[in-house]
């Protein structure tokens, strides 16, 4: 009897954690870390509103976010950079010929961050200054590329301290995305990459590590996320953009470059750095997340299409409180039919 | 051993159940022997399977570039070129920087600590020093940036006029730079050297330091002749825990060292380490012969780390065969 009882004690845990398991639905994703506080605010959000579904989000880098999805140990990526064709057809060999689909969910943007004791003023910088002054051939701030951009600013005969980031990160794709479309020479002899290889400058690692060098160093010059920006007070500089406007970065700007791609693909992998918009702020970028296109698990695939869904709505309201600029509608509309073909 | 069984078999008071008692020590024997013959093994097990994870997982880089990895500067990963040497040197660099500025202080601050303070300041301090051993690396980085560079900075132009005729002190300083990272592992290995040391020299039995003293040697004498020579092989020991440490630190350096993979003489520019690189590239690395370059230069740092090590034992052999002699 008392055995029995016993026994009876010891399974009840086990069968407890049996009912609970039938109906908690837990989603495993990895990737991007810039996007992270908006995504854990959605997943919190979305757990709240439907106290059976868990995301546990892993905010491992984008290459990581690939590898993982492409490995199927996650149930969806997510990346500050598209993932190339090789690596598209690496993930169909993968998954017996199933496609990967990419859903931009913000944007994001990065700013020049600088530290010129006695300047105020908000600097404009044009392309050609920014692409000077990271190959190292525009090497002091009284440069005249400089100086025609800044009238009236009385910029000092420094040497430019030029810092980049040191790790693998979607910030520097963008920049180098932007620096590559607007030099012919940054293409060719250094090119695109989530690291590059820097003709100048100093490494900081992460946004930290690039505004603590640059608040440290004077007469620095770097870039960091404008989300990073905005939340750590630094002031940054305008950049001009292809329209020839010199354009602040801000949410609406953000949303504007998004907004003036002529033609958006179908599968959304475009970057919109330099778009041709009058109000678009230059150096701007989706960031996305990688949904497999075959969910064999019924329940995980219904949990994801719902989610994708309600982010693109409910979701997208939530972003400018955290500093990330919204989707254009016309991106939204397209995404929500995209959301269709997931099988 | 034999011996204990021996009177514990004479001293029991009924034959029979002392036999069975020695017999059930010898099987203990036996357990303890398999328990910490797997534990080393395990040890080497775990090292082997390192080495093999390594070479298996860098095949791609090792095929493609070959030896040259180890002599080629330029590390580029948009072109998917790479190559070691400049992680290699400045992980050198930085090192030797670290040990040449913590070891004459480490040691030092063991013999005042071992052989010359009053007891109660000597533990008072060796707590403090050992607590200094357990702070996190990014703490010591943190420190680097916010406290250690603005001194270097403002410490600058007066290194500049001591040592500036020499190449290592050429060029801008920027704050970060290999001599801000040197700087930063000399303190983080210091504890080590001290701790170690302290102990070692403490372990010297009194009749060495007595002897000495009766012979006619001064306090210092008998310290620096007979105490300090009669604990170096635990010293050099200390020192190597110490190269070791700031060989393979990784968060510290890369937040102080600058992070440019060029080589340059000058101690005030910006260098780069592996371990530095590795941490700071691997969790984005995308494509195959980019993670393997990366793998491979894990597989360079452990092999850097054997070469000095085994270097270093063999000079310290040399060393006390010629001292004896």
């Amino acid at each position: 009897m008392y055995r029995t009882i016993r026994k009876l004690f010891l399974l009840l845990p086990l069968g407890l954690a049996v009912a609970a398991s039938a109906q908690q639905v837990l989603i495993n994703a990895a990737g991007a870390t810039f996007p992270y506080p908006m995504y854990s605010k959605w997943f919190d959000e979305y757990h709240k509103k439907f106290p059976n579904l868990q995301f546990n989000y892993q905010s491992i880098g984008s290459g990581g976010g690939i590898k993982q999805v492409t490995e199927g140990t996650v149930d969806f990526g997510a990346s500050d950079g598209p993932m190339n064709d090789k690596q598209i057809a690496e993930f169909k060999a993968k998954n017996g010929g199933a496609g990967v689909l990419h859903f931009p969910t913000v944007l994001g943007a990065d700013v020049p961050v600088y530290n010129l004791p006695g300047i105020t003023q908000q600097l404009n910088f044009t392309s050609e200054a920014l692409a000077g002054i990271f190959l190292g051939k525009i090497t002091k701030w009284n440069d005249a590329e400089l100086s025609k951009a800044n009238p009236g600013v009385n910029l000092p005969a420094k040497d430019i301290i030029v810092v980049h980031r040191s790790d693998g990160s979607g910030t520097t794709y963008v920049w180098v995305d932007y620096l590559s479309k607007v030099s012919k020479e940054w293409e060719t002899k250094v090119g695109r990459g989530t690291s590059v290889n820097w003709p100048v400058g100093l490494g900081g690692k992460g946004n930290e590590g690039v505004s603590g060098q640059v608040k440290q160093t004077p007469y620095a010059l770097g870039y960091i996320e404008l989300v990073y920006a905005v939340q750590s007070k630094m002031a940054y500089g305008r950049v001009k953009n292809s329209a020839g406007v010199f354009v602040a970065a801000a949410l609406a700007s953000v949303t504007a470059a998004a907004a003036s791609v002529k033609e958006m693909p179908g599968d959304f992998r475009v970057s919109i750095t330099n778009t041709p918009g009058k109000d678009a702020y230059p150096i701007a970028s989706f960031t996305w997340l990688l949904i497999p296109e075959k969910i064999g698990n019924a329940t995980k695939k219904k949990a994801i299409k719902d989610f994708l869904a309600w982010m693109l709505a409910d979701g997208q309201k939530m972003s400018a409180v955290l500093g990330y600029a919204p989707l254009p509608a016309a991106v939204i509309a397209k995404e929500l039919k995209v959301i269709a073909r997931i099988s | 051993m034999a011996a204990t069984h021996t009177t514990l078999a004479k001293s029991g008071p009924m034959p029979p159940p002392a036999r069975t008692l020695a017999q059930r020590l010898r099987a203990g024997d036996q357990v303890a022997h398999g328990i910490t013959l797997a534990a080393a093994a395990s040890i080497l097990l775990i090292t082997a399977l390192l080495v093999f994870e390594l070479y298996i997982n860098s095949t791609e880089s090792r095929a493609k570039f070959g030896w040259s990895f180890l002599i080629t500067q330029t590390w580029d990963p948009v072109a998917d070129e790479y190559g070691a040497l400049p992680f290699i040197y400045g992980t050198l660099v930085s090192s030797a920087l670290a040990l040449l500025i913590g070891v004459p202080l480490g040691v030092g601050a063991a013999i005042f600590l071992a052989e010359l303070a009053p007891p109660k300041i000597s533990d008072a301090l060796t707590f403090l020093i050992e607590l200094l051993a357990a702070v996190p690396s990014v703490i010591y980085g943190l420190l680097g940036i916010f406290v250690l560079v603005p001194i270097l900075r403002v410490a600058e132009p007066s290194i500049r006029a001591l040592l500036g005729w020499t190449p290592l002190f050429q060029g801008p300083f920027y704050g970060v730079s290999l001599f801000s990272a040197g700087v930063v592992l000399s303190v983080m290995i210091v504890p080590f050297i001290i701790s170690i040391s302290r102990e070692v020299i403490r372990a010297v039995p009194a009749d060495q330091r007595e002897a000495a003293l009766a012979l006619g040697a001064t306090p210092w004498e008998a310290t620096w002749d007979v105490v300090v020579p009669y604990a170096k092989s635990g010293i050099l020991g200390s020192i190597f825990l110490a190269l070791a440490r700031s060989l393979g630190e990784t968060m510290a350096v890369t937040m102080v060292i600058g992070n440019d993979p060029k080589i340059k003489a000058s101690l005030f520019a910006p260098g780069y380490s592996i371990a530095a690189v590795v941490a700071n590239e691997f969790t984005e690395a995308t494509g195959q012969m980019y993670t393997s370059a990366l793998i491979e230069l894990g597989l360079v740092l452990f092999a850097l780390t054997i070469i000095i090590n085994g270097l270093a034992r063999a000079l310290v052999a040399t060393g006390s065969m010629g001292g004896k002699a």
